[in-house]
């Protein structure tokens, strides 16, 4: 395969050449603080754009329908506007290497140390289901020996990760996105040519699903039983809309971080704006095929976990679209564009690993003082290390029904307290140490303590998700909303009985105790806010027209 | 970084690889065309077409981005 061979060669290249530009501290672990809006926005996207995304949500389309396009569109725009207008000033002011390290700022060592392990804990086991996802695409499109190709592209993005740091991994999420669009958007198009249409395809669709409604947005969440999801739409505004979201795109540093390399404020503020653009229509790329599948395969796909032999899985959804249109060149395309979603994921979360590994626990707690380059080398050799402990978790997958279950339950222990923590400390000046340190640990523990409650007794899952009928997705909706309100009521309620900050002490972290620094552009069309009305309009009008 | 002003935009490598891609399947669409490989709507001739697609817009990323053309970092 040609074109797979051509990529590989292409990112070690780039990860060579850039190896001379990442010798500082700055340049390592946040690119020399020089991107353009444009090239942070599009990595920003990137980084969260992976393979797993393709794979894992285009397998949801087929088990859910429609409805998994809410990740895509409540479940992130409003976060993206959110993050780059409102909370992109203190990160970038700040000048944190990382959102631990704003947390140190905020509320210490406490709050800190604990948001470090945890962020490093989800960091190598996502690097994990990346791995799984692409062992999955080798399996089914090229028959391919799964470990090989595992640790083929892992060595790759080790090389590639640990010379040029995040320059490298934002080089390399540039390439990836263009990699990703011209790859895979030939499917929906011969797909719905094949359909004759949007038409065609939900005719076929309720064809073959006549129980369900695969093919609306909204219309029906009024019931938890009138959907595939078995969700209402509370779980969807609030658990998905209001917490998951949110705490992913504002406090996800893999995410987070390339906004970071922005080079100036006005910069920083727009990469996530330009990044919700192209994010509104990933759907046409990843949940459209899903539909197809439904309509389209001659077959019906199962669960993961009740999979036997000769039948194929949700998340084989895109790769058997793929063997169904593409000839052998286009193919290569695809699968390396996948291969490509793959080694960025990983090489993002590895490099997050790597950042937050070197600045927020190994020099927060165990060597304060070191010469820069110490901590550079460091940083290198935490990208192999974690890519090794990554390889580790991968197997790990297999027990959950769909990947982006199991990504979902991570995102609901972690992300889900750690934004309740962050959104108080930036808006109220009254939080303290003690309060960010308690609330967000006693968040995550709750997290996992429905988690774990549900498993030892499955009745639980009709309090935590208000319904029996409550598919993972909709119970890791309410388990994030739940742990984000018990790190909210802590952190609140433990504010009010011990001693705040100085406001001297808050300048530059809280709003209210900040001097924002003032725009130097005037003309409308170079305002952030003006993006962020337009893209909160196309957003209104796509939820208006799958209503 | 002192040699920032000499990175090479990532712009071009993408513009090389969508190039070098365009190429490949454009030559791989025209060979097969008699023989189509056996897929549903292969009358279609989705290489042909895709493969010309990218080639342009590879093609005009590279020469837009060309390095040493312009001392702006993108």
């Amino acid at each position: 395969m040609a074109i797979i061979a051509i990529y590989f060669l292409a990112v070690l290249g780039i990860g060579f050449y850039l190896k001379n530009f990442a010798k500082s501290g700055e340049d390592f672990f946040l690119a020399g603080r020089e991107m353009t809006a444009w090239v942070a926005g599009l990595s920003f996207l990137s980084a969260n754009l992976g393979s797993l995304e393709l794979l894992g949500w285009a397998g949801s389309a087929y088990q859910y329908g429609i409805l998994a396009a809410h990740w895509y569109w409540i479940g992130a725009i409003p976060a993206m506007v959110f993050l780059g207008i409102v909370m992109m000033p203190f990160y970038y002011i700040s000048k944190t290497h990382s959102v631990p390290g704003y947390l140190q700022l905020r509320y210490g060592e406490g709050a800190s140390g604990v948001s470090a392990i945890t962020f490093a804990v989800m960091t190598v086991l996502m690097s994990g289901v990346n791995m799984y996802a692409m062992a999955v695409v080798m399996k089914v499109v090229l028959g391919w020996n799964i470990h090989f190709s595992i640790w083929v592209s892992s060595l790759t993005v080790g090389i590639y990760v640990a010379m040029g740091g995040l320059f490298s991994a934002i080089f390399n999420e540039v390439l990836q996105f263009f990699l990703i669009w011209f790859g895979a958007l030939l499917i929906p198009i011969i797909g719905l040519m094949e359909t004759g249409g949007w038409a065609g395809m939900v005719a076929r669709i309720r064809q073959n699903f006549p129980a369900q409604d695969y093919t609306h947005l909204w219309s029906t969440l009024g019931d938890f039983s009138s959907n595939p999801m078995g969700i209402h739409w509370t779980g969807v505004v609030f658990g998905l809309g209001a917490v998951i979201s949110m705490g992913y795109w504002t406090t996800d540093f893999l995410v987070v971080q390339r906004v970071l390399s922005a080079k100036d404020l006005r910069s920083a503020k727009l990469a996530p704006i330009i990044g919700s653009f192209f994010k509104m229509a990933v759907p046409f790329i990843v949940i459209l095929p899903g539909l197809l599948g439904l309509a389209l395969l001659p077959f019906h796909l199962v669960p993961e976990s009740a999979m036997q032999a000769g039948q194929h899985s949700y998340n084989e959804v895109l790769p058997l679209m793929m063997a169904r249109y593409l000839g052998p060149g286009l193919l290569g395309l695809g699968i390396t564009a996948l291969v490509a979603g793959f080694m960025a994921g990983m090489a993002g979360n590895v490099s997050a690993f790597a950042t937050v590994w070197t600045y927020d626990i190994y020099r927060a707690f165990l060597r304060k003082t070191a010469p820069d380059a110490h901590y550079v080398k460091m940083g290198r050799w935490c990208t192999i290390v974690g890519l090794i402990i990554s390889i580790g978790t991968a197997y790990l997958v297999m027990g959950f029904a769909s990947i982006m279950d199991y990504v979902q339950a991570l995102f609901s222990f972690f992300i889900a307290p750690l934004f309740g923590t962050v959104l108080i400390g930036m808006l109220w000046k009254r939080a303290t140490k003690a309060a960010g340190f308690w609330g967000l640990l006693l968040g995550v523990l709750s997290s996992l303590g429905m988690f774990l409650a549900q498993k030892l007794d499955p009745a639980a899952l009709s309090i935590i998700a208000l319904s029996e009928q409550a598919k993972p997705m909709a119970e890791n909706m309410y388990r994030a909303l739940w742990s984000c309100l018990v790190c909210v009521v802590v952190t609140v309620l433990v504010s009010l009985v011990t001693k705040p900050k100085p406001d001297a002490d808050l300048n530059g972290l809280v709003y209210g105790a900040t001097v924002l620094p003032k725009e130097e552009h005037a003309t409308l069309f170079h305002k952030p806010i003006f993006w962020a009305g337009a893209a909160m309009a196309v957003w209104a009008l796509l939820q208006w027209i799958f209503w | 970084m002192g040699d920032k002003q000499r990175i090479i935009p990532v712009w071009f490598f993408v513009g090389l690889l969508v190039l070098t891609y365009g190429i490949l399947i454009l030559a791989s669409g025209i060979r097969e065309w008699n023989d189509p490989p056996n897929v549903v709507l292969a009358d279609l001739h989705a290489s042909v077409w895709w493969g010309g697609f990218l080639t342009a817009v590879g093609a005009v990323y590279v020469i837009a981005f060309r390095p040493g053309r312009s001392r702006r970092e993108d």
